[in-house]
Formats: C-alpha cells, sequence, structure tokens
C-alpha cells in the first residue's frame, strides 16, 4: 500500500503571500471566511485546519506595514469556534510559548481537546524578539538558546499537566456521592530552571491526552526540540532534493529519542496555482506573483535585506551598490529574520539580477517565489504523491494565496485525482486527530498522581 | 417613567450552584466537559429570550475553602476555560449574550484583549467578559512568578488585608484599562484596501495603546481589528466597596448580591453613590442582582428539594448571594420587587442545571412576561443594544489623532 498522504489548509495570514487586491478576495476577520475554509478542508477531507499567529503589528522604518493584510483575529478562539461548525477536521493554532505560562496554555489546549472531541494541535513557536514583547508583561527578550530551553520545558510541563487526571477520574457515582475518584485530581508539581509551579490542574483528561504538537523550526536546536518533543513539523523545505535531505535528517535524529519513524510527520507549507494547462497554469501564477509582489512591495522586501531606507528605489530599476547596513537595528520588526548572511545575500542577489536582466520587483519575485505545485490537477496530483512516495515529505499545509475561497479548486479538482490514486482518504476513519495523521495514541509520559 | 422591563442573565456553572447539584441533576455528571452541554444549556437561555449568559472560570481547582483545594470528593471538580467554552457555542447561538469569566491576575491583559475581541466578531457583537481577580495562593503557585499573602476574608479591615485587595483591584483595573484601549486602538474603518497605492490599512487610524502601569506595561496596537460592538460589554461581580468603585470605573454591567429587597435598594444606592464619586462617565451602570434560585412547581416542592440538596451536602448550603427557593410565580413576585428597589435586572444562579434553568425558561420567564416586566423575544441587536448601552466612540478618532 502506498504512503498516504497528510493534507493541512493554513488560513492565508499576514504576510504578502495572501492577495487582498483580487477582486475574489474576501475578509479574513469575518467568522464566515473561517467557516467557509475549515468546511471546504472537511469536504476535502483533510486532516487539519492551520492557524499562524501574531502578537504585535509588523513595522518598517518605525511605522505599522501597510501594505499586506493587518490584522487576524485570536487563534484559540477561532479554533474552539470551529469545532462547532466541523466535526472531524483537525484544528492547530500556533502559540507562542515565550509570552505564555504553560498551566494558562495548557488548560486552554485541553479545554479545546475536549471542545472539539480530541481534534486539538499546538504549533509551538519562540520569539526572540524585545520588539513583540513590549505587549507582555515578560517585556520578553530572551537570549536564542533560552527560547528553546524554555520551549521544551514548556511542553515537557504542558505534558506533565495533560497527564495530572488520571483516566476516568470524574465517576459521578450519585449513590456512593463521589465525584471523583480520588481526592487530589489534577495534582503536579514541577521544578525546572524555567517554570517552578505546583497546585492542581483544572481539566480532566483531554481525548487525545496529549494534542497533537507540531513545531515549525529548522535550526538544529529546532529540529532536536521536534525529533524529541513533536508530533509534526510543519517545514519549508519547497525542493524534492531539500526535502529528501530534511526528511533524513530528521527521522534519523527521532532514535536518539528512543522514538519511530513514524511518531514525526513532516508537512512543508506549500503553494499551489492550478489550470486547464501547465501553460494556463505558469500563467496565472506569474499573475498571482505579480500580485502578491507590488512594486512598494518589492521595495519593502528589498529593505528587509539591505536594512536600509530603500523608498527613493525605483522597483523597476537596479538593485542598491552599496551593501547591506548590518550594523544598525533592523528596518524591520515584528517579522521573523530571513537571512543570517545579508551581505552575502545581497551579493548572490546582484550576481542574479545582472545574469538574468531583472530590475528589483522582477529580481524579488524570483528569489522569494515558494510556488510549489503549479500544473493542471492531474500534474499537481502527480507530483504531490511523487514528493511524499519518495520521502520528501509526509504530506503538506497548503497555504492558499485567496481568503476564503483559495482552497475549493484544489478540494473540488486535486484531492479526487489523489483519492483514485488510493493515497488519500476518501473517508474519515477516526475521530481523532492523532487518528487521522496515523499517530499511536498518546501515552503517559509521568505516572499518575506521582508527579 | 423608567423602562419596566428588567433584564435577565444566567450563570452557569458546573451542574448548578448548589454544591450537590450533580447528585440530583438529570445530566451526566461529566455532561460539563463535552460541548453539547453547554450547547443545550446556552440554547434553553436563548429560546427564553434571556439577555446574557455567564460562565464562571478560575485558575484553580473548585473547592469550598478559601484559600486552596479542600480535597473533597463530593463536589464537582474540574472545568474548561471559560472562554473557549463560549467560543465553541457561539456559532450556535444568534442572539443572546456570552459573557465568559478570566482571571486578570496572572494573564496577559493582550492575549485577553485579542480573545474577547475575537469572541465578538465571531458573534457578531454579543461578547462580553467577567474579569476575575485571583487572589489565592493556590493559583499564584501554579504560575510560579510571585507569592501572594494569604488573605482571610474575615478580616478585610485588617491593614495588610485591605492592602492586598486595593493591589489586586489596582492591578484589575489596569488590565481592563489596557484591554478598552486595545479594542479602541483601531478605528472601524481602519481596514481601506486601497489597490492603487497598495495599502490594506490607514496606518494613520492605527494607534499605539502606550500603557505603562505597576504590573505591565503593553504597546499595543492589537492584533484585532476593533471588534464589532466597539467595546464588548465589561461585567464586574461585586460584594463590596472596592469591587463597587472597580465597577464603577471599568465595568457596563455590575453583578451584586443583596440579601432582600431593603439590602437591594441599599446597595443600588451605595453602586449610584460609588459612581458619583469615582467621576464616572458615561451610561450608569447596570446593576444586576444576583440570586441563586431553586424552583419548582409548588414551594412545598421547591422546599422538599432543597433540603434534599442540603442532606446530601451535608450542611444547609451558604453562598454569597441570596437564595431562593419557591415557584415560579413567587420568585416572579420577588424580581418584581428587588425591581422596584432599583435594581435593572438579575443574574439568576440555577441551583440544579440543567433542571432549575429549564424552570427559569418554561415557567418564570413567562410570568414575568405576565407582570409586564419582561419582553416577549429577542430584539435583535448586538448586546450593548439588548443592554440599552451605546455604542462607544472610539477614544483616539475622538481625540481627532486621525
Amino acid at each position: 500500500m502506498p504512503k498516504q498522504i497528510i493534507l493541512a489548509a493554513h488560513f492565508p495570514g499576514v504576510n504578502n503571500t495572501t492577495v487582498w487586491s483580487d477582486p475574489a478576495s474576501g475578509s479574513h476577520i469575518d467568522f464566515a471566511s473561517f467557516v467557509h475554509l475549515a468546511r471546504t478542508a472537511e469536504r476535502g477531507r483533510f486532516d487539519f485546519f492551520f492557524l499562524a499567529e501574531g502578537l504585535r503589528l509588523r513595522e518598517q522604518r518605525g511605522r505599522i506595514h501597510d501594505l499586506d493584510v493587518v490584522g487576524r483575529p485570536d487563534t484559540l478562539t477561532v479554533l474552539a469556534a470551529l469545532a462547532a461548525v466541523t466535526t472531524h477536521l483537525g484544528l492547530a493554532g500556533t502559540l507562542n510559548t515565550t509570552f505564555r505560562e504553560p498551566y494558562e496554555l495548557a488548560r486552554q489546549l485541553a479545554s479545546l481537546d475536549h471542545l472539539s472531541g480530541g481534534r486539538a494541535a499546538w504549533n509551538v513557536v519562540t520569539t526572540s524578539d524585545a520588539f513583540t514583547g513590549e505587549n507582555f508583561r515578560r517585556g520578553g527578550y530572551l537570549d536564542r538558546s533560552l527560547r528553546y530551553e524554555r520551549a521544551a520545558e514548556f511542553v515537557r510541563t504542558a505534558r506533565q499537566l495533560w497527564e495530572s487526571w488520571p483516566a476516568d477520574a470524574v465517576v459521578g457515582d450519585r449513590d456512593g456521592g463521589r465525584y471523583v475518584d480520588e481526592a487530589d485530581p489534577g495534582v503536579f508539581a514541577h521544578r525546572g530552571d524555567q517554570f517552578d509551579i505546583a497546585g492542581h490542574f483544572t481539566v480532566p483528561r483531554s481525548p487525545q491526552l496529549h494534542p497533537v504538537i507540531l513545531q515549525a523550526g529548522d535550526s538544529g536546536d529546532g529540529r532536536d526540540f521536534a525529533a524529541s518533543s513533536a508530533d509534526a513539523i510543519f517545514s519549508r523545505h519547497g525542493t524534492l532534493a531539500d526535502g529528501q535531505e530534511f526528511y533524513r535528517d530528521v527521522k534519523a535524529r527521532l532514535a536518539r529519542y528512543g522514538r519511530n519513524p513514524d511518531d514525526l510527520k513532516i508537512i512543508p507549507g506549500v503553494t499551489f496555482v492550478l489550470g486547464d494547462t501547465d501553460a494556463e497554469a505558469q500563467e496565472r501564477a506569474h499573475h498571482i506573483r505579480r500580485q502578491q509582489v507590488s512594486p512598494q512591495t518589492a521595495i519593502l522586501l528589498l529593505e528587509q535585506l539591505w536594512n536600509r531606507d530603500l523608498s527613493g528605489y525605483d522597483p523597476d530599476g537596479p538593485l542598491p551598490a552599496e551593501d547591506p547596513d548590518v550594523s544598525a537595528d533592523a528596518i524591520s520588526r515584528g517579522r521573523a529574520g530571513m537571512y543570517p548572511d545579508p551581505v552575502g545575500t545581497a551579493r548572490q542577489w546582484r550576481a542574479l539580477a545582472q545574469e538574468k536582466g531583472l530590475g528589483i520587483r522582477d529580481l524579488i519575485i524570483e528569489v522569494t517565489g515558494r510556488q510549489s505545485f503549479v500544473g493542471t490537477p492531474q500534474r499537481v496530483a502527480e507530483r504531490m504523491n511523487h514528493f511524499v512516495q519518495s520521502d520528501a515529505a509526509d504530506g503538506f499545509i497548503l497555504v492558499p494565496h485567496l481568503t476564503p475561497g483559495g482552497l475549493d479548486e484544489f478540494v473540488d479538482r486535486v484531492v479526487p485525482l489523489l483519492q483514485e490514486r488510493g493515497v488519500f482518504r476518501t473517508e474519515y476513519t477516526g475521530t481523532t486527530l492523532r487518528d487521522h495523521l496515523g499517530l499511536r495514541p498518546a501515552r503517559p509520559l509521568t505516572r499518575v498522581g506521582a508527579a | 417613567m423608567p423602562d419596566p422591563t428588567l433584564h435577565l442573565a444566567v450563570a452557569l456553572d458546573g451542574l448548578g450552584w448548589h454544591p450537590a447539584a450533580w447528585r440530583l441533576s438529570h445530566a451526566d455528571p461529566a455532561a460539563p466537559l463535552f460541548p453539547r452541554w453547554w450547547a443545550s444549556l446556552v440554547g434553553q437561555a436563548e429560546r427564553g429570550a434571556l439577555d446574557l449568559v455567564t460562565i464562571e472560570d478560575s485558575l484553580d481547582l473548585q473547592s469550598s475553602l478559601p484559600d486552596g483545594p479542600d480535597g473533597r470528593v463530593d463536589q464537582v471538580r474540574g472545568r474548561l476555560d471559560a472562554l473557549l467554552v463560549a467560543a465553541r457555542i457561539a456559532p450556535l447561538t444568534r442572539h443572546i449574550g456570552l459573557i465568559p469569566t478570566t482571571s486578570v491576575t496572572h494573564t496577559e491583559p493582550f492575549h485577553v484583549s485579542t480573545a474577547v475581541a475575537t469572541l465578538d466578531h465571531v458573534t457578531g457583537g454579543r461578547a462580553g467578559w467577567l474579569p476575575r481577580v485571583s487572589a489565592r495562593r493556590s493559583e499564584a503557585g501554579h504560575f510560579g512568578r510571585r507569592n501572594l499573602p494569604p488573605l482571610d476574608p474575615t478580616r478585610l479591615a485588617e491593614p495588610q488585608h485591605a492592602r492586598l485587595v486595593g493591589d489586586l483591584f489596582a492591578e484589575a483595573a489596569d488590565a481592563v484599562e489596557v484591554v478598552r484601549r486595545l479594542w479602541d486602538s483601531w478605528q472601524d474603518d481602519a481596514e481601506i484596501r486601497d489597490v492603487p497605492t497598495g495599502r490594506f490599512v490607514d496606518r494613520d487610524r492605527l494607534h499605539y495603546t502606550d500603557f505603562t502601569g505597576r504590573w505591565f506595561s503593553v504597546r499595543g496596537p492589537s492584533i484585532v481589528p476593533r471588534p464589532p460592538q466597539g467595546q464588548p460589554v465589561v461585567a464586574a461581580l461585586a460584594h463590596s466597596t472596592v469591587p463597587y468603585a472597580f465597577a464603577a470605573r471599568h465595568a457596563d454591567v455590575v453583578f451584586v448580591t443583596p440579601t432582600d429587597a431593603g439590602h437591594a435598594e441599599a446597595v443600588v444606592a451605595e453602586v449610584r453613590a460609588v459612581e458619583e464619586t469615582v467621576g464616572r462617565s458615561g451610561p450608569p451602570l447596570r446593576i444586576l442582582a444576583d440570586l441563586e434560585v431553586l424552583i419548582d412547581d409548588t414551594p412545598a416542592l421547591a422546599r422538599r428539594r432543597r433540603t434534599r440538596l442540603d442532606e446530601l451536602h451535608g450542611a444547609e448550603f451558604h453562598a454569597d448571594a441570596a437564595a431562593f427557593t419557591g415557584s415560579p410565580g413567587q420568585l416572579a413576585d420577588l424580581l418584581a420587587e428587588w425591581r422596584r428597589a432599583g435594581a435593572d435586572g438579575f443574574r439568576l444562579r440555577p441551583a440544579v442545571l440543567p433542571d432549575d434553568l429549564v424552570t427559569i425558561t418554561r415557567a418564570v420567564v413567562p410570568a414575568l412576561r405576565d407582570r409586564g416586566l419582561f419582553r416577549a423575544g429577542h430584539p435583535g441587536g448586538t448586546l450593548r443594544d439588548l443592554l440599552g448601552l451605546p455604542r462607544p466612540d472610539n477614544r483616539y478618532a475622538v481625540a481627532g489623532t486621525d
């Protein structure tokens, strides 16, 4: 039997993937938009719906960024509401460990797992960013290494809390007058470098015991964290060779933590563009890229590498001759830093622009492109399946470029082809997200009550 | 002549407000862990045309003791996050207001603000928020960031207890202030989608909150566009002067706990006086009196059920609010009397769920209608509309900073 593909749907967020200027683009805030995308994903028998998170509005040149979609709803609140209008779809949210506390977040996630009948998932992320911290009590700067330490201990602590209630502790014995079967349900104590907490957890054991843990980091620390603690990894490796290398590396790390390759699913975020012919799809893809990278956006994206005010530059003109500024504070704040070696990258971009005769905007389109699957439904289904069968991924998180209808065409035209090939489910066979993902039921790590 | 129509809310917690409620409830004792329980309760309240439901919460296990778990196994223990429960039932309801409780002592105002704003977006303007102070040391221990001294509720007059209560409410006040500023940090028309200039928002209609206080600072703006109500409804439970002042400064609705009609009159007078003292601007607080209610067809049946509950509990149960035991007509008469004493409405706490809630909607509501005290259905609109509260102007837009 061929490997089964995992499919998830990302609600497009605040970066320039979303084409808000398209006449077909709807609200990114109205709950109806979330319902549409989630129900489309469920109609397509997807594994889960995925929401990103932002905790501060991005700024560039000291002003709020205004070119992309700005603003979004609270992740957990939307997921809980979506649980009411879906029945099987997993509900995954990005939730930052730097500006939350384990007791509170573990409680919310366990509640979501109850309220969705076992469909909750948590994408664990961290921030090193004092800029975002300005919205929180912690104030928030954590050194890079400490961020992962905190995240790892955060997840361990959350698991401890989730396990703190024995299975079926709520007995509800009316005649005997025993509501719970032990005097201290939810008792816990955690002493570590990051957290020193003790008391009683308020949420009885949830359907999945441990909501599914996703992780998105790509560094060595991030990979180890995923190998030790995550059920799935949200990667960014869009090409076959990159994907295979990443897949091999991460799956190999699992043994160190006593885990099997099947215990961690690798699910890159990908985009797609469909057409009736491959040429038409290519043409649409090109058009979408031009919408995603407007002249103003091209300059702003260039500024993020150059770390200089480039507002005077012509978007159709050549790249700046001077090198990026590596000394000063970042010109762009609230966005993950993407360029570890700005000067080196700038030189590559200049060389590429010269070689192909590209102005700033076309160059940006060339180097920031991430349209993974472009073609007829037939070709896209084939290539996605090839990706999975050749171990470049276990599945995909699809990032449509339109809200909220961006998944409709994929579900109508590609999903049936994957189902015909026998690599994607035609009906849900389980009820929990762990079931959908083919993960084993979570088992307690700590002896219940002995924490 | 003031509007005779009263506001009616119901407070949901566990299987009812009597500690032995689960022994007599017709529901599965584990029901509060399942969404269909909440959907059914709130659906019932909505069919009764009630203004709103509140959902209780705490960052601690339920307990009969003031400061930490009691080790009892004979009462409901364990519950879900109230805000997420509210969100889960939001798409299943259309008219009723949803007011979850959240703690403000250990949580981040930024997260609370975005969550309640989102609940308002999801419900199309039916969200409220009941901020709650967490005074227990056991709750502080769940966060490990600060030690709270023990608080003895019987010795609030003593300086160290008074100082602690004052600090906790001052912190709560800062939290509400920040949350409200964040709700205003987007003007209503900030999203412009101006294709020619490529701008999605007009950044001049987004505002930094720039709050700096003793416990936290929050720069803003929010990540969530301004909620449909502008400001979701803020409610507060208050038993005494310090929380009355907190409510008068920061809330739209206050839940109070009089013991009888005379006391109701005194409490209303005190709340109104405090509104003056703190210089409240905007509409006066909607004062809803809390009342635990056990209702049956006849007074005798009700008394019998109350006695049975107390027997199962092992003592006569006294809560922070007065308890009513009687028939629907008697309850309607009592509410009419307290209404005349100045209460704008009531938050009923059903002794046993769903039983007493069903009686509220099937018998008490019609009895109130017979007396001309309650409307026939939901008039439509937001929770603010329902409560007769205007939609507030945006403080930043009004300040002319755009």
